[in-house]
């Protein structure tokens, strides 16, 4: 039962890894940057919403209603100023011009904020401890219910938005030739700051809920960036419901591994990690060729 | 032309006074300890460490394109492996190297799996390795968690004798992979790792081994990385797994190397000692100094990705420590003209 329960919340702990893998696989799906600023971003929404929080009082819900908007401007900036240069740098220049700005936010942040860690639970009421229990030994969470249906929602809309609207299909263009797209009229230059932008929102919205699951400090953009990616990566990295699929193998991972040891939940994630990265060695890209059969499998 | 109107350099007369000069300084050098004063020797001991890990990063991804956010990994693993050695009774100065070999074995395998990412992956892939060589090394009851522990074995040498034999190791460590590092880059390998850095595709299709070199060059970062931690657990004396295994070692890899010059041989030595030097003027000032630190790499990776000594290299002729290959077309009546003549090997960035 105790198996059950832990396999459960992983699943549910799948849903926040993918929230916060959904902006950075887009990025990587788009631009084929990989932004290692991605979690000290995060860091800085769940900063500027607790910031909101408790200087003015504004409900995390409400003050991302200002700070999405926010992100995705610094997204937009972020763009234009550092990933469009360095990414005509080379390969090597957007890896370290990223890892130079996390730097600076990380300890920026510690700068201002000091190593006190803080959380946005308090800002939600009972939202962050309440949940439904389903027998004497297995709870659902209410926050880790709604970090999961957030995470649905959200990438299923960017699905949709990618498919259906013509600014999804120019930043889908963008992804595959932005020659070819720059031919047929599609200004690169503004799909690429158009898709930083809504990555950054994302950024945003996984800022909050890292921020109402728990504590942060000015230093865990580092762990978040790590989680992403491994979710992303687990995933098959650029793919959207990938992340999904990514992020609850890591969860899962991570909560058996707790079970074992204290530090069994960061060793399993790892790990399982690394035994992806090793089953592609032998097996190539399942994820890939899973999809593959899908799409084939609907036109047929 | 005339056979013989054109000749390939690798030798410049700066560059004979310079391997020269580098031959006595080190010779003056390993006189340190009798020479200095014991602040010093703590000090120079610092920037042979800096050295080496400015000069493995520098190989790994000025050289070989492989950018990696997780060479901490090995530097914590090197000074664990010391340490752990050590403890099972082997004599300290010896396992400093021995558990650096070690390291430097387990990184070969390692490099087939991390060699299948490309580029922003492979960087944060290494980080992950990082994070779970960290967890690996906490298991170790001898470790005792974060808490950390002191190499006793150390205290069997008197404090004096101590600092020159950790100093010297440093310099013989610095002096041998700089040696090696030259070696290989002037070599064959070199040619072929500067091919799969500027295109891998096309350095494989001239038949160059892509995954060989690759792995190689991994390996032998890994091995220094793990020799620096092993000499930092010497000078430091005490192992706390969370300094040990923190990106901020990949910070200043990452600072030195694109400061002093990526892909070049003299940038990396030139990026340790500014970041020394930077270090003891502003690493009092703590948070701020960070700041400043990711901002220089930031400024330096959008503007100046070629760093100090590519700027020098850019602007004038002078290569001190050559690793490349340079034309020189005599004119017809024979008289040497090429200062400016076509160079093969010439250390561009992307």
């Amino acid at each position: 039962m105790i198996f059950l329960n832990q396999i459960l919340q992983g699943v549910l702990l799948g849903g926040y890894y993918a929230l916060i893998a959904c902006g950075l696989s887009f990025m990587f799906g788009v631009m084929g940057v990989i932004n290692l600023a991605h979690g000290s971003l995060a860091v800085l929404a769940a900063y500027a919403l607790y910031v909101l929080a408790d200087r003015f009082g504004v409900q995390p819900f409400l003050g991302l209603a200002m700070i999405a908007p926010a992100m995705a401007l610094v997204g937009w900036a972020l763009q234009r100023l550092v990933l469009e240069r360095s990414v005509r740098g080379g390969l090597l220049a957007p890896v370290l011009a990223t890892f130079g700005l996390s730097i600076i936010i990380d300890n920026l942040l510690f700068q201002r904020f000091g190593a006190d860690t803080r959380s946005l639970g308090p800002y939600v009421g009972d939202l962050s401890y309440d949940s439904w229990s389903l027998t004497d030994e297995i709870a659902i969470g209410k926050l880790a219910a709604l970090t999961m249906a957030v995470a649905i929602v959200l990438l299923g809309g960017i699905q949709i938005f990618l498919n259906r609207t013509l600014t999804g299909r120019a930043i889908r263009a963008t992804a595959e030739d932005p020659d070819t797209a720059g031919l047929v009229g599609v200004n690169a230059r503004r799909i690429n700051a158009i898709a930083a932008a809504i990555a950054l929102a994302t950024v945003a919205v996984a800022g909050a809920f890292l921020g109402m699951r728990a504590t942060f400090d000015p230093y865990a953009g580092a762990t978040q960036l790590i989680f992403a990616f491994e979710a992303s990566v687990i995933g098959g990295a650029g793919s959207l419901w990938g992340t999904l699929v990514g992020g609850i193998v890591l969860g899962v991972a991570q909560s058996l591994g707790a079970l074992v040891n204290p530090q069994g939940f960061f060793i399993a994630g790892h790990f399982a990690f690394l035994v992806v990265l090793f089953a592609r060695l032998f097996f190539g890209d399942l994820g890939q060729r899973i999809r593959t059969a899908l799409a084939g499998g609907r036109r047929r | 032309m005339s056979p013989g109107a054109a000749a390939v350099e690798r030798w410049t007369p700066e560059s004979r006074v310079a391997i020269a000069a580098a031959a006595v300084i080190v010779a003056v050098l390993a006189a340190g300890p009798a020479i200095f004063s014991a602040n010093a020797v703590d000090k120079l001991t610092t920037l042979f460490i800096y050295i080496i890990l400015a000069l493995m990063w520098n190989a790994l991804v000025g050289f070989c394109g492989l950018v990696s956010i997780g060479q901490q990994a090995f530097f914590g693993l090197g000074a664990y492996a010391a340490i752990r050695l050590a403890n099972w009774g082997v004599s300290v100065y010896p396992s400093l190297f021995l558990g650096a070999l070690i390291v430097g074995a387990l990184s070969w395998p390692l490099s087939i799996v991390m060699l299948r990412l490309k580029g922003g992956e492979f960087a944060i892939g290494m980080w992950v390795v990082a994070e779970l060589a960290h967890m690996l090394v906490n298991l170790d009851t001898l470790v005792r968690g974060e808490t950390g522990i002191s190499m006793i074995e150390l205290d069997a040498y008197a404090s004096g004798s101590r600092r020159a034999l950790t100093y010297w190791c440093a310099l013989a460590a610095m002096a041998g992979l700089l040696a090696v590092v030259f070696g290989l880059l002037r070599g064959p390998l070199g040619a072929a790792i500067r091919a799969i850095r500027d295109n891998e595709e096309a350095a494989e299709s001239v038949g160059v081994r892509v995954a060989g070199a690759k792995r190689l060059v991994f390996t032998l970062a890994a091995f220094g990385a793990a020799l620096a931690g092993a000499l930092w657990v010497a000078t430091a004396l005490t192992f706390q797994p969370k300094a040990y295994f923190s990106p901020l070692w990949t910070a200043y890899m990452i600072f030195m190397a694109l400061v002093g010059g990526l892909g070049t041989f003299e940038g990396a030595i030139l990026g340790a000692v500014i970041f020394f030097a930077i270090e003891a003027w502003f690493g009092a000032m703590g948070v701020w100094y960070l700041v400043g630190l990711g901002a220089t790499a930031l400024v330096f990776a959008l503007f100046f990705p070629r760093g100090f000594w590519g700027w020098v290299e850019d602007r004038t002729s002078l290569r001190l420590l050559p690793i490349g290959y340079r034309l020189r077309i005599a004119k017809l009546n024979g008289a040497a003209h090429g200062a400016d003549g076509a160079e093969y090997g010439r250390d561009n960035m992307g």
